[in-house]
């Protein structure tokens, strides 16, 4: 249970084993997913460590299993997607698939080479058939020159306009279009075949060359028909012998293909655990001998006995007769942050882990994410983009909550106990009312002093309906909701700092931080709250009442002059009394820390002076470091005593987001119902009905938007900045680092 | 005494919440998480309910009504 809490308590161990054993040992941490490796040769660069050849041909034999993949997927043949062999990676496996590997790229290569030398051939013969096709309706100009050949078809009109503008017209074209057979169509760009005739040897070579420019293939035609046929049955019959070849060159490529396809994914994750052993093994040490080699682990302390398992399931299954050794070694070293979470929790714990990894054994602020959930919209909110269906589903039943609390449900209440204000007293005889008074005016207040309108016992659950109804709502509901969030802001920050009592006795240092914080924040925002709680609870006069926040203004500049500023009798010497004891907390809060560690420097010191007196290096050495850390420590201290009295007034003003966003979600559902629903609503002829129904189509729409997605999204987002900021500020530092396990199964998801 | 009512149901029934449910919920691994979101919850909606009531426990002012809405309450409302 306490593992939520705080981070998990974690080890750093020893392991010895054999090179023999060391890929099935790995393997099976690997597996296991629990422990990460310490690097324990961080001085040297990532081409000068043992294993970087070994590391370079993975990556290698990745590249040609990308290629691979890439050629199945193109030829539209399937993955199996399942594999079920999880045979261990050992050393000679890896020599045995990058040779596997090379054949099958090089054949892969050449297939796909001679493929489209065949293809190429296939078209030119194809084009020569259209053209033979064609010829002999041009043939019957005089020209006895002529150059023949199969152009692009969106370039001709270009080519044309030049051979008008090189030869004026002392030449014939002749052009038609290649309409494509159904399924030879290999290739998709449309062309067309032409034919110039011309008079004379050199323009024909001059069309030649311009022909060479326009990328237009030139064949040569004999002049007679017969010879033309004869060359149509040559070309028919070639092309009909390429199909043959090309059709069994594309099945011979698709074997290939699925026979490789099968393996792909039992290869890729091979190659891929092999890597991540390589790279591990890089991590650590290997002795002299060559036979041993050393690694260190951070490992979760409850999780020792599972790890030892592991290992030795692994040299056992590797044959080697020595079982590898466990060493749980002290250290100072800040060890990793792992928190253990479930599917339920780990939404919460990445939201915190956004912010900052927890330091190691810091208390764990995603316990009171839950708390972000409790927040302050209206009825309307509670769809969202956020992953965690059980933050949505949160959130919409303290949304429902909310509202009832409001009494604002699409911007009507409910009045399900009987309003706690009645009219008919105000009139005569009771009141001052008559019935000219009505006719006088639009507006009347209700009178809470005249006995009878309000029933002296509040409404029981949530805001009074009368409210609803009222003109001066706002009035009341601005005073109420702001009061309100300074209220749950000062309780918040109230707990974030009794939290950071729990890091103290970790770090035992509580007398000197926490107590002048606590005070602090008790004398000046506790009081405030106080004084909002007296005034709610006496009764007086309206006339009479101080404003809260004047009294407050006063009271920080001592100011008692002005006339009917007491709540109660004894007010001023109190307030005094509290200003005093605040002010007094932040010397204490500023010095109280440092002064005690120089304190305690200065007697190391002494004692460091008379343990190395011989060493005047020593001394002077000890003597700079103790100046420079204590700057330090002041500095720091005087941030963080800046940061939090500042802090206190500042994020107390900033809870009043709370209520500004609840005025502007309460506003924007008022203006839906008043200004979409009500208009519809009230229309009294017949077609009332269909403007309903298409008017109620346009509220659904703008609801669902605006006030559930919009302000959903809004209200989410002011809550955690409210707990990253006002809330983590009193006591997470948040600077640790994560612990990332070695751990096959991720590796695989994060794919 | 119509005042006490409302307060003592909701207390106990937070305190309830609160304070009692997580007595109950069986050992396991969310043990720890259910009992921190119960707690949670119960402190969040008391002390929100009970801002709500307190805060219209000794109205200042009352609200300002039009001559319809007051004509129609003074004669279907007690």
């Amino acid at each position: 249970m306490d593992s939520f809490f705080r981070s998990e308590e974690m080890c750093l161990v020893q392991l010895f084993f054999q090179t023999e054993s060391a890929h099935n040992c790995i393997n099976e941490l690997g597996h296991l997913g629990l422990v990460q490796f310490k690097d324990l040769n961080p001085g040297t660069v990532a081409f000068q460590r043992r294993f970087v050849k070994e590391v370079k041909k993975c990556e290698e034999m990745e590249r040609i299993l990308r290629f691979l993949e890439n050629e199945v997927v193109k030829s539209n043949i399937p993955i199996p997607a399942d594999f079920t062999s999880e045979t261990i990676p050992v050393p000679r496996d890896v020599l045995d698939l990058e040779s596997r590997f090379d054949k099958l790229e090089q054949e892969l290569k050449e297939i796909n080479s001679n493929r489209d030398t065949l293809r190429q051939n296939f078209t030119q013969l194809m084009e020569i058939n259209h053209l033979l096709k064609v010829f002999d309706a041009f043939l019957f100009y005089p020209h006895d020159r002529f150059v023949a050949g199969v152009i692009k078809h969106e370039r001709f009109p270009a080519f044309e306009k030049i051979l008008w503008r090189l030869f004026h017209g002392n030449f014939v074209l002749r052009h038609a279009e290649i309409k494509p057979h159904e399924e030879e169509n290999m290739d998709p760009v449309k062309k067309d075949v032409f034919v110039v005739f011309v008079q004379g040897d050199q323009i024909r070579g001059k069309i030649r060359k311009l022909c060479d420019g326009f990328h237009a293939s030139m064949y040569p035609c004999p002049n007679n028909a017969y010879a033309r046929k004869e060359m149509r049955t040559n070309v028919n019959t070639r092309i009909e012998d390429l199909r043959l070849v090309l059709k069994r060159t594309e099945e011979f490529r698709e074997t290939t293909l699925t026979a490789a396809a099968a393996n792909l994914q039992e290869w890729a994750s091979k190659v891929k655990k092999m890597k991540a052993i390589y790279y591990t093994l890089n991590l650590c040490n290997i002795d002299i001998t060559q036979k041993l080699i050393v690694a260190e682990i951070w490992c979760p302390v409850s999780d020792l006995n599972s790890v030892h398992t592991a290992l030795i399931h692994g040299s056992e299954q590797s044959g080697s007769s020595l079982s590898p050794v466990v060493n749980r070694i002290q250290t100072q070293q800040t060890p990793p942050t792992f928190n253990r979470v479930t599917s339920f929790t780990s939404g919460f714990q990445s939201i915190i882990d956004a912010y900052g990894v927890g330091n190691y054994q810091e208390i764990n602020p995603a316990v009171h994410c839950f708390d972000c959930n409790v927040s302050y919209p209206s009825l309307q909110l509670i769809d969202m983009l956020v992953d965690g269906r059980y933050i949505i589903f949160l959130m919409g039943l303290f949304s429902i909550y909310t509202g009832l609390i409001y009494n604002d449900c699409f911007s009507k209440s409910f009045n399900v106990f009987g309003s706690s204000w009645s009219v008919r007293p105000m009139f005569h005889p009771h009141g001052p009312w008559t019935n000219d008074t009505l006719h006088d005016s639009g507006h009347l207040h209700l009178d809470p002093l005249v006995s009878g309108v309000y029933s002296g016992n509040p409404y029981p659950f949530g805001v009074d309906p009368i409210w609803n109804i009222a003109s001066n709502k706002l009035s009341f509901l601005n005073s109420y909701k702001m009061k309100m969030s300074v209220i749950m802001g000062v309780a918040h920050m109230l707990f974030g700092v009794t939290l950071s009592l729990v890091n103290y006795i970790n770090l035992k240092d509580v007398a000197l931080q926490f107590i002048p914080e606590v005070i602090f924040m008790l004398s000046l925002f506790g009081y405030l709250i106080f004084l909002i709680l007296y005034k709610w609870c006496v009764v007086m006069k309206s006339e009479s009442a101080p404003s809260i926040l004047l009294l407050f203004i006063n009271m920080m500049l001592f100011d008692y002059s002005s006339e009917g500023t007491v709540l109660y009798r004894t007010q001023k010497p109190v307030q005094i009394f509290l200003v005093v004891v605040a002010v007094l907390m932040v010397p204490w809060l500023l010095f109280a820390k440092p002064l005690l560690l120089y304190r305690k420097h200065k007697q190391l010191k002494f004692l460091s002076l008379l343990f190395c007196l011989s060493l005047f290096f020593g001394v002077k050495k000890a003597f700079v470091s103790l100046q420079v850390s204590m700057a330090d420590i002041f500095v720091y201290q005087g941030i963080h005593t800046i940061e939090y009295c500042l802090g206190c007034i500042s994020n107390t003003a900033s809870y009043l987001r709370l209520w500004a966003l609840s005025l502007a979600h309460a506003e924007l559902s008022e203006v839906l119902w008043k200004m979409v629903l009500q208009v519809a609503l009230r229309v009294t002829s017949g077609m009332g009905s269909v403007l309903l129904a298409v008017t109620f189509a346009a509220f659904a729409v703008l609801t669902v938007t605006i006030l559930l997605v919009m302000e959903g999204l809004s209200a989410f987002l002011h809550a955690l900045r409210l707990h990253w900021v006002e809330f983590q500020n009193k006591f997470y530092k948040g600077s640790g680092y994560k612990f990332t396990p070695l751990s096959f199964d991720r590796m695989r998801d994060m794919q | 005494m119509a005042f006490s009512i409302p307060m003592v149901i909701v207390t106990l029934f937070w305190g309830f919440v609160g304070g009692v449910v997580p007595w109950f919920i069986p050992k396991g691994p969310n043990r720890g998480v259910v009992i921190t979101m119960l707690v949670l919850t119960a402190v969040c909606c008391y002390l929100f309910w009970l801002i709500a009531i307190l805060s219209q426990l000794n109205p200042l002012f009352g609200p300002a009504l039009s001559n319809d809405t007051i004509w129609y309450l003074q004669f279907h409302w007690r």
